[in-house]
């Protein structure tokens, strides 16, 4: 064409256009979670940072070194791999040795993000592949609670952080060391889940416990209200589809609401929303746009099949807690939700039968 | 047809070499997954199916390719199944009756063998038409072959899952065992590095050859 | 070159189905001859392995044991084999009972524990086969955690054996595994069933050992071999 037709503008989809950039997005998200890693400091101290900073670590190496982006290291700037470290981190245990947690954030680029071809093109929610990874593999370490400090105890740190890479042990002279820093290193003291007392008896934590996250659990799971706040902000500002966390949350309600009408021994709906790691994925994992279905529709069947593997593994599974693997699984069946979800571009009978 | 060429030492060794490398049936071909996977969480359990399969494919492609003039070709594929599941059962009762720990560990994959692709694949492809000599070179070579990587998968899981190498600890007792290697997830994922690391090799030596060809163009 | 004609004429020719009979059933016949020779010769290796490891696991879970025997209770339902072990001096020490549980972790958890009838307690345990998870589930096997098994060494069993999960205090009481509560309660569950169902079927008097002369060859394999025997009658019935 060597003359524009100011009335013909050949351009490809997508037509309607946003201000959203992808680092802009991830940016959000960052800003949503920046609360609770404040909080995560507040409960657990210097472990937290040093967790959530190898986590990071971790990832970012990784996406440098293993990323097919030219420039080498070019993809870190979207930002998603930040936000995969910090997400992983936020759902570990405040103990993990460090070493454990930088395997993670690798694991979690390298076999959950990168290896299906980048960013955009993941099977699975890239932090969860990271957890689910250290899970399979350190399954002692990553079920090992420690009980919360209090700000005076910020510098207090887990010595079990402190492990010598692929070993559970720390040299004399490191803790000699340590302990000059930083004064006494404190000794895990292991310490029971909201929901382990679901599966193996104990206490209940109490409600307000839950709410302020004063309990045991992972980093950025414990505080309920924070999460609350912080997820309307983001559902407000359109970061994440609304439908996903509300239809997890409400099905959940629902499913262990109708157990518990039968069986009062089993825990109340309440406590089961507000323990373990359920509003932090409902919110923050789950939502990752990459891995979940674009279509509302979609989006409350995804929430709903989550919703219902929450209850069943908590309930009648073998562990504790099931979120992790009930995203991962609806992760798997996004690309068939999207495909029974899609709504139709097209056309409409009078009837209102959707015309073939 | 091949059983009339004069015999020469040097295609005997090509035949048995192939297996071992160039066509490996783990590496190259992808044969054989369900044991890769399934046995392979130590380094001994690889290295005794490895031996269980090698006594399986040698027997049996020596049997067929003598038998291959009596065999119709109707019931080929029944008569191969027969003298595979024949020594498959023996290598059962032999292993548990020698080595009843490992047999225990390896359990019903040992009687699986029988329905391992490489060994039919082998019959079928090979030693039905070539002579005994050739077609127990071929089978040698890949059992051989298949064993390597059975142990090479074997020894990594191993050596990861446990810190320990055909039993013997290499690390101490400090070091923090990667459980997952052990478990099912592990082989598929060792598996998949193991492929990573061989086509990566290939791939290297592809591209070398290619540049080492332009420069004897320019 | 005659041959090679044959094998093309043969295959140019549809083949009788006389033939492709005649070829299955000679292959079938000598498969079959070859198998049974081979089982003729490892069959009574296999047994005597058998015997070996069962006799090994007997030995273990009741200390100081030095041989055993079995010993065939009978309820209403069903019959059960459980062996009887004693010292170098044959004296009675306690009996081994084989228990088996699907409320593992990860499937069947088989397991023989040493009851001794005159202090009423478990004096050792044995997981014998087991699928749970390693590094969490299967420190219930001796070899990777000495410390649970121990607590099996000197059991009360009355009311029946409870796991704790704070630090036992009690006679009966079984600290879990940390991160393995389902497969130490699994372990416990199995003891338990099956005191409740073969105790008090055992004999009021401990059996005596039966005089049998097990230093020659022969007569120990024909003890072990009957022994194989009553184990099958008894599982059959």
């Amino acid at each position: 064409m060597t003359k524009r037709d100011p009335h013909l503008l050949l351009q490809a989809a997508p037509f309607l256009r946003r201000g959203i950039t992808t680092p802009g997005l991830m940016m959000d998200v960052l800003l949503g979670l920046a609360p609770l890693v404040l909080a995560a400091i507040y409960f657990f101290g210097l472990s937290a940072v040093l967790v959530l900073l190898t986590c990071t670590i971790g990832a970012v190496a990784t996406e440098w070194a293993l990323s097919p982006a030219r420039p080498r290291g070019s993809s870190i700037k979207d930002g998603s791999a930040i936000l995969t470290g910090i997400i992983l981190g936020l759902c570990l245990p405040p103990a993990i040795p460090l070493w454990m947690a930088f395997l993670g954030g690798v694991a979690a680029i390298g076999l959950g993000k990168l290896m299906f071809g980048g960013l955009g093109q993941n099977l699975f929610n890239p932090a969860l592949v990271g957890r689910a990874f250290l899970q399979a593999a350190f399954p002692t370490a990553i079920t090992t609670w420690s009980q919360q400090g209090t700000i005076t105890e910020f510098w207090g740190l887990r010595l079990s952080s402190w492990y010598v890479p692929f070993t559970h042990w720390v040299p004399d002279w490191l803790r000699i060391l340590l302990e000059g820093v930083f004064g006494p290193q404190v000794d895990v003291i292991s310490s029971a889940t909201p929901l382990a007392f679901i599966k193996f008896g104990g206490e209940a934590a109490p409600f307000n416990n839950l709410l302020l996250g004063n309990t045991a659990g992972s980093l950025g799971e414990t505080c309920a209200l924070l999460i609350i706040i912080c997820g309307i902000i983001l559902a407000f500002r359109r970061t994440f589809d609304w439908r996903i966390p509300v239809s997890i949350l409400l099905t959940v309600a629902a499913a262990s609401g109708i157990v518990w009408l039968f069986n009062h021994d089993s825990p109340s709906p309440l406590y089961m929303l507000l323990s373990g790691g359920l509003l932090f994925g409902a919110v923050y994992m789950a939502t990752d746009p990459v891995t979940s279905p674009i279509a509302p529709r979609g989006a409350w069947i995804f929430g709903i099949g989550v919703g219902l593997i929450v209850v069943l593994i908590r309930l009648w599974g073998g562990l504790p807690e099931g979120v992790m693997y009930a995203i991962l699984l609806m992760n798997a069946a996004t690309p068939l939700i999207d495909r029974i979800a899609q709504p139709r571009a097209f056309g409409r009978t009078i009837t209102g039968e959707v015309s073939a | 047809m091949s059983n009339h060429k004069p015999a020469d030492p040097s295609q005997y060794y090509a035949e048995f070499v192939k297996g071992i490398w160039k066509e490996n049936p783990v590496f190259v071909q992808v044969l054989g997954m369900c044991p890769m996977l399934a046995v392979t969480n130590s380094a001994m359990n690889g290295l005794a199916m490895g031996c269980a399969t090698t006594f399986v494919l040698v027997c049996s492609s020596l049997l067929v390719s003598s038998l291959r003039t009596f065999i119709p070709k109707q019931v080929r594929i029944t008569t191969y199944i027969i003298i595979i599941a024949t020594f498959v059962t023996m290598a059962d009762y032999i292993l548990k009756a020698a080595v009843p720990d490992i047999h225990k560990e390896l359990g019903a994959f040992i009687q699986l063998i029988v329905v391992n692709c490489l060994i039919l694949g082998r019959q079928e492809a090979f030693a039905s038409r070539n002579t005994p000599v050739r077609a127990v070179c071929d089978a040698a070579g890949m059992a051989i072959g298949f064993t390597f990587a059975l142990l090479c998968l074997g020894a990594t899981r191993e050596i990861l899952g446990s810190g320990s190498i055909f039993g013997f600890s290499l690390f101490g007792p400090n070091y923090e065992p990667w459980v997952i290697m052990i478990l099912p997830p592990g082989g598929f994922l060792m598996l998949g590095m193991i492929l990573l690391f061989f086509n990566w090799l290939q791939q290297r030596k592809l591209r070398r050859r290619r540049i080492a060809g332009r420069g004897v163009t320019t | 070159m005659t041959e090679v004609e044959l094998t093309i004429s043969s295959q140019r020719a549809e083949p009788s189905p006389f033939r492709l009979i005649a070829t299955l059933g000679v292959a079938g016949m000598i498969s079959g001859l070859a198998l049974s020779s081979v089982y003729q010769i490892t069959d009574p290796i296999i047994r005597a392995n058998n015997q070996r490891e069962l006799e090994e696991a007997v030995l273990e879970v009741v200390p100081g044991a030095a041989g055993m025997q079995e010993v065939v209770l009978t309820n209403a339902e069903a019959t059960k084999t459980i062996y009887a072990a004693y010292d170098g001096d044959d004296l009675f020490l306690g009996y081994a009972i084989e228990g088996s549980t699907n409320e593992g972790f990860a499937g069947q958890i088989r397991l023989i524990y040493g009851y001794d009838p005159s202090i009423k307690r478990v004096v050792g345990m044995k997981v014998l086969e087991s699928l749970e998870t390693p590094g969490l589930g299967d420190k219930i096997k001796k070899e990777k955690n000495p410390a649970f098994a121990a607590q099996f060494e000197n059991l009360a069993i009355e009311p029946t054996i409870v796991v704790v999960k704070d630090g036992k205090d009690q006679d009966n009481e079984i600290d879990a595994i940390t991160g393995a509560t389902i497969s130490s309660n699994a372990v416990v569950d199995a003891i338990n069933t099956e005191n409740k169902s073969w105790l008090q079927y055992l004999p009021a008097t401990p059996p005596a050992r039966e005089e049998r002369d097990l230093t020659n060859e022969e007569d120990r394999e024909a003890a072990s071999g009957e022994g194989d025997d009553a184990a099958t009658d008894g599982g059959g019935e």
